[in-house]
């Protein structure tokens, strides 16, 4: 009954599932492996990292703490101590070089959630849905910030899906799972991708801190594209890309600019053409 | 060509429209999403009574602005009294506080606790542990306090662990007995940390000595008051007018001393000079 071709389908074909799954597996893995770091502390005594997303301090040395929150922190009216600032400067550097989404699809615990839920969405079959923009992050992102400079406290904290559900795996996770359980059922019901598409401020933030990012995705073969729309269907963000892909005529180079593309690296993985590669952005 | 002409300027103003139409429409919503969560960050800004934030913790208003739940300051304390507030507890969510009457802080003399703190929510100027100010002390109820019953519990006074100083028992006559004496457990502000441990130790079913923060349990004076004793001391006479000779009316052929009540025998001594004994000075003229 469904004609609708699984997504990937040719690429599993010609690559066979390890190669078509590659770059989905190492995401896995970093995702379960920064988990794991910070649970072995609290779960099995050995306390390689302490802390959470927010600030985590790593075999008592390396500090790493999260801009969004100690911008908000900054704005509510206070200056941190060195340690937090030290951490912030890490990890400003790192997502500037790497991509700023990279912490969406590398990092985030809440990724696994919003992935399952598009998983099942395409499962099961659901079509369309509510139309939100993509541009609502950046307003929730102002808001936020409005609102801990207007609050004098980092109000957004009160109920940030994305430090809940990490501090909760890590400390204990109390009633979160509702909140949880709401970002799941807003992707799989309302609209697809709708939370890390169109909501989320921490994802709205980390874009804007990759914007200049030089580790970027690029679609050097697209002569090779043969419009299977495999990589469209299964990126979150496939506004992302049309303009590399396609933009050869207007004289758009293949890299794909965007800063919500998150450099997931799924449209490598279910390309059979293998039309895209990491890549810097200066490549031509 | 005069075709598309002709509609290109319409399509474009529909389309503007419809960009205007869907911005309003986001800006409504984050407005609403935005009103809400100021709202509920208004009302988080209340810590409850019995939540005591860990010592260090600056001013509630200034600490929600400060503290990024990083859980440092839980995971180094080597007691574990501290918990971050999951969102159904009345605690701004993810912030750390600790409940007396499950855990008190024991007071660690290097505070490992502020140490750990990467933002300074836990101020670090603060290193000596006795001068940190996590909540007041209050003897809040007398009816059950088995002190203020007349008898000798003492519990509160014994663990303070800045005993003598933040808690010291105030003896009172017992009026019941009408020959003991009441050892009144008195908390005072200068020295009391609110750390917590007479409020866990307190043998009662309910503690009657617990933690507050001190904002609720504090007086204030108004700020012209002067203490007249005090005042007098420093300035070393009356500010008011010349101390009067304190005079007693007496029953004829008594008098008084102070401590040792009424004395027969002799007279005259503390009458008043012009007064006459036996007639209550009230109605001896405008003398005084
Ligand atoms: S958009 Fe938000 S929730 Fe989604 S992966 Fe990024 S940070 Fe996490
Ligand atoms: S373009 Fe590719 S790497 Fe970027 S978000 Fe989409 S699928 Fe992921
Ligand atoms: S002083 Fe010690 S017991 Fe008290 S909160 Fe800090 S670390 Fe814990
Ligand atoms: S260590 Fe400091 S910033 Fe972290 S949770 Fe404790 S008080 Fe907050
Ligand atoms: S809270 Fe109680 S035990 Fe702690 S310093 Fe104050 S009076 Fe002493």
């Amino acid at each position: 009954m469904r004609e609708a071709k699984k997504i990937g389908a040719e690429a599993l074909a010609e690559k066979g599932w390890l190669t078509s799954h590659k770059w989905l597996i190492l995401r896995r893995i970093s995702q379960l492996v920064t988990l794991a770091l910070f649970l072995v502390g609290p779960l099995a005594g050995l306390w390689i990292v302490k802390g959470n997303l927010a600030y985590s301090l790593t075999l008592n040395t390396l500090p790493l703490a999260d801009p969004y929150v100690l911008l908000q922190s900054l704005l509510a009216g206070h200056i941190p101590e060195k340690m937090a600032l030290i951490g912030v400067v890490i990890v400003l550097a790192f997502y500037f070089l790497v991509g700023g989404r990279v912490y969406c699809s590398w990092v985030c615990p809440v990724n696994m959630i919003t992935d399952a839920a598009a998983w099942l969405r395409g499962r099961i079959n659901i079509k369309g849905g509510a139309h939100i923009s993509r541009k609502l992050r950046y307003w929730v992102l102002a808001m936020t910030l409005v609102l801990a400079a207007v609050t004098g406290t980092i109000a957004w904290e009160l109920i940030n899906p994305v430090s809940m559900l990490h501090r909760g795996l890590i400390f204990s996770i109390g009633m979160t799972w509702v909140i949880i359980l709401a970002v799941f059922l807003l992707d799989l019901f309302v609209s697809a991708n709708a939370w890390c598409g169109h909501v989320c401020p921490v994802g709205a933030f980390y874009s804007l801190l990759g914007k200049w990012s030089p580790l970027r995705v690029s679609a050097a073969q697209r002569e090779a594209c043969n419009d299977c729309m495999d990589c469209y269907a299964v990126c979150p963000e496939p506004q992302v890309i049309k303009p590399a892909l396609k933009g050869a005529k207007q004289d758009i180079g293949p890299v794909i600019l965007s800063p919500n593309c998150t450099n997931c690296g799924r449209c490598i993985d279910v390309c059979s053409k293998d039309v895209f590669h990491f890549g810097l952005r200066s490549a031509k | 060509m005069n075709d598309t002409n002709g509609k290109a300027p319409g399509a474009r103003q529909a389309s503007r429209r419809q960009f205007l139409i869907d911005m309003a429409k986001t800006a409504c919503t984050v407005g609403l999403m935005g009103t809400g969560l100021g709202l509920y960050a208004k009302q988080a800004k209340a810590l409850p009574p019995l939540a005591i934030r860990p010592p260090g913790a600056l001013l509630e208003a200034d600490f929600q602005g400060a503290c990024i739940r990083c859980g440092l300051c839980v995971r180094d304390c080597p007691y574990n009294i501290l918990e971050l507030a999951k969102p159904e507890h009345d605690v701004a969510t993810g912030t750390p506080y600790f409940v007396a009457r499950n855990l008190p802080c024991e007071m660690c003399e290097d505070i490992p606790c502020v140490k750990a703190c990467p933002t300074g929510a836990l101020d670090h100027q603060l290193t000596d542990i006795n001068k940190s100010k996590m909540g007041l002390a209050v003897l809040i109820d007398h009816e059950t306090c088995l002190n203020f019953l007349g008898l000798r519990c003492d519990v509160c006074y014994r663990v303070c662990p800045v005993i003598d100083k933040a808690i010291t028992l105030e003896m009172a006559p017992n009026l019941r007995t009408g020959k003991h004496t009441m050892f009144l457990p008195t908390v005072h502000s200068d020295h009391c940390t609110g750390c917590g441990k007479c409020e866990k130790s307190c043998v009662l079913e309910e503690a009657a000595i617990k933690v507050l923060p001190a904002k609720l349990a504090k007086g204030k004076l108004g700020y012209h008051y002067r203490l007249g004793w005090e005042e007098k001391t420093k300035a070393g006479k009356s500010l008011v007018a010349p101390d009067v000779e304190h005079q007693y009316t007496l029953p004829e052929g008594y008098k008084y001393e102070q401590g040792r009540g009424l004395i027969p025998g002799s007279s005259g001594e503390s009458v008043a000079p012009g007064t006459q004994p036996g007639i209550p000075k009230a109605l001896q003229g405008d003398k005084l």
